[in-house]
């Protein structure tokens, strides 16, 4: 079912959504916020431009996006996937409990800011390119994997990756030596096992966007946790 | 009723630019296009554009727009204009009476010249000149508020969404190179004509996203020189820090950025830091002129424009381009609403500066 969202309001369009058949494809969008926002078993392609919080709340559902996505895409998703073919704004995967996001391109600051996890429920994010400042701030739970693929002979991670960070892993691929770590993480080269853990997530980007598996040595990954010996304080005040 | 903090009103402010690098003119119709899908940031209190290049037959006067509570506020003002100014043209602003906009002010506008005898009698160039009467007329004037002042440029703004406010002002009559768009959602302060965006003085226009929670320390700082925060929006001092640093101190752009956007002094203290010396020098002898806090702003001025974010990114923006015209967004789909196959989107770093200048003698 096709959904012309031309002049749609967010409202009307998330209404057109609910109500079409389990696979659906959303053209003309033009910055409508919220958009599949809490749906739980449908299938949706958008082409165009969504607005701010696609996917928020997603529960269960798939979100195929041809094209750029702005801030705040899957803001505290519980489950579903959220493929970006192009990049995406600030704050991707904000308060992400559960589900997976892919993004082809880069994104921008505060990825998987104050993303968390529970038992079997562990977010992920996946970025093709590169991101801003303040990565994983906050970060309490999941694994966010910063890929590089795409970065304009700009730096793979931006200033204050980390800050705040007292849970999950963070992987980066390639050279980390220009990044400056706050000193409550703790870096390390990727082992067999650490590997492991992301290989599937690694196998599902390359499938999205055509990429080869092969070229993403487990090798060249760093993990980044946070040192439990040495651990986060404050940032902004001390209190 | 809901009251606040029961109810989640999901917004932040708009804002939107676009120029031609060319000098090429463009009628205000896209830009008010360009604010309609970023709709939702607003709530109808306050919008506002600001338009350069579009009184190419005055533009050697000083265009003053002016909202008056009354008749009498107009008389006074023009009384105190004749003792400093040759007015060459004094009308109303051409407005459409829509049922979207209400309680309009008088709305006037003055194309004026300095008289050079006064200039020569107070040893002030024309711009002080004008600059100390703009500020005059919003402290001690009731009922006057000069809300544009520059050459060749002007400020439309009203309580209304930024859609309405373009109707309203008729802005698909003016051409203009470059033009600033901001639709409002105060969140401190009174939403009334005045506190609209731009906020400008001169040719200096500021449209703005954020908040400034270092406002008040920046506001008595500004305050010694001169200028007077009268109009209860924190983005006014904005517009009097460009004019400070970029017309009565001469800094560049670049300079403006480093102080108001300054990197954090732990970047500074890296070893690999570009231009570190200079920041931090800048950083010494402006430390009041720092904005904290988030924010999104494009400047105007004569030829050009400048977006810039807070140093740790607080807001969103993304620019764009497509031949010789660029855009500037809150969002990229306001972008895409004007030129679907814009070009080259990117999402500037924090306290980068994005300049862009129309070509050398073609404005």
């Amino acid at each position: 079912m096709v959904i012309d969202a031309k002049n749609k309001q967010f409202n009307e369009l998330n209404r057109d959504i609910w109500l079409s058949n389990t696979e659906g494809k959303i053209v003309n969008c033009l910055g409508q916020r919220f958009i599949a926002a809490g749906l739980k078993d449908k299938s949706i392609e958008i082409e165009g431009t969504p607005g701010n919080a696609l996917g928020a709340y997603l529960n269960g559902a798939s979100i195929f996006v041809n094209g750029n996505a702005q801030d705040a895409v899957g803001d505290t998703m519980n489950e579903g996937t959220i493929v970006i073919h192009g990049n995406v704004g600030d704050a991707a995967g904000y308060a992400m409990r559960g589900g997976e996001i892919y993004v082809a391109g880069n994104a921008g600051y505060r990825v998987g800011i104050h993303m968390k996890e529970y038992k079997e429920k562990k977010p992920v994010i996946v970025i093709g390119g590169r991101v801003g400042s303040f990565l994983g701030e906050y970060l309490a739970g999941g694994r966010i994997v910063v890929l590089g693929t795409n970065r304009d002979d700009k730096p793979l991670v931006g200033s204050f990756p980390c800050a705040g960070m007292h849970g999950g892993k963070i992987f980066l691929y390639g050279d980390i030596s220009a990044i400056i770590f706050p000193s409550h993480v703790h870096t390390k080269v990727a082992t067999t096992t650490d590997w492991k853990e992301i290989e599937p997530y690694v196998t599902r980007f390359c499938e999205f966007f055509g990429f080869d598996k092969n070229r993403f040595i487990p090798d060249n990954f760093t993990v980044v946790t946070p040192d439990g010996a040495n651990p986060y304080k404050q940032l902004y005040v001390a209190n | 009723m809901l009251k606040e903090g029961e109810v989640r009103i999901p917004s932040g402010c708009a804002i939107a630019a676009m120029i031609s690098t060319e000098g090429n003119l463009m009628t205000g119709e896209k830009i008010v296009k360009c604010m309609v899908p970023m709709h939702d940031r607003s709530n109808g209190l306050g919008g506002g554009f600001a338009a350069y290049g579009i009184y190419p037959e005055y533009k050697d006067f000083y265009a003053f727009h002016v909202f008056f509570d009354s008749h009498d506020a107009r008389l006074e003002c023009e009384k105190f204009l004749k003792e400093g100014f040759e007015i060459v043209k004094s009308e109303d602003v051409p407005i459409r009476k829509i049922p979207e906009i209400t309680d309009v002010p008088i709305i006037w506008r003055y194309f004026v010249s300095p008289m050079s005898s006064v200039l020569s009698r107070l040893q002030l160039d024309d711009r002080e000149f004008v600059s100390r009467c703009v500020t005059k007329l919003n402290t001690k004037f009731d009922g006057v508020y000069v809300f544009s002042s520059g050459k060749n440029m002007g400020t439309f703004k009203a309580v209304g969404f930024p859609e309405d406010v373009g109707r309203f002002y008729r802005l698909e009559e003016y051409q203009g190179y470059a033009w600033t768009a901001h639709g409002r959602y105060p969140t401190n302060t009174p939403g009334w004509w005045g506190g609209a965006h731009p906020f400008s003085l001169l040719d200096y226009s500021v449209v703005h996203n954020g908040e400034i929670s270092s406002y008040d320390a920046n506001r008595r700082f500004i305050e010694m020189f001169g200028y007077h925060c009268s109009l209860q929006t924190d983005t006014e001092v904005i517009a009097y820090i460009a004019d400070y640093l970029l017309r009565r101190r001469q800094l560049s752009l670049q300079e403006m950025a480093w102080i108001v956007s300054a990197p954090f002094w732990s970047v500074l203290d890296r070893p690999n830091t570009r231009e570190a010396e200079q920041i931090a020098y800048l950083r010494k002898v402006f430390p009041s002129l720092l904005l904290t806090g988030p924010f999104s702003i494009v400047l105007g001025f004569t030829g050009g424009i400048m977006a810039l974010n807070d140093r740790a990114k607080l807001r969103s923006m993304v620019v764009a381009e497509k031949d010789d015209v660029h855009f500037v967004a809150s969002e990229e789909a306001a972008i895409r609403a004007i030129e679907p196959d814009a070009e080259n989107v990117y999402a500037p770093i924090g306290g980068e500066p994005i300049i862009f200048r129309v070509k050398e003698g073609a404005f």
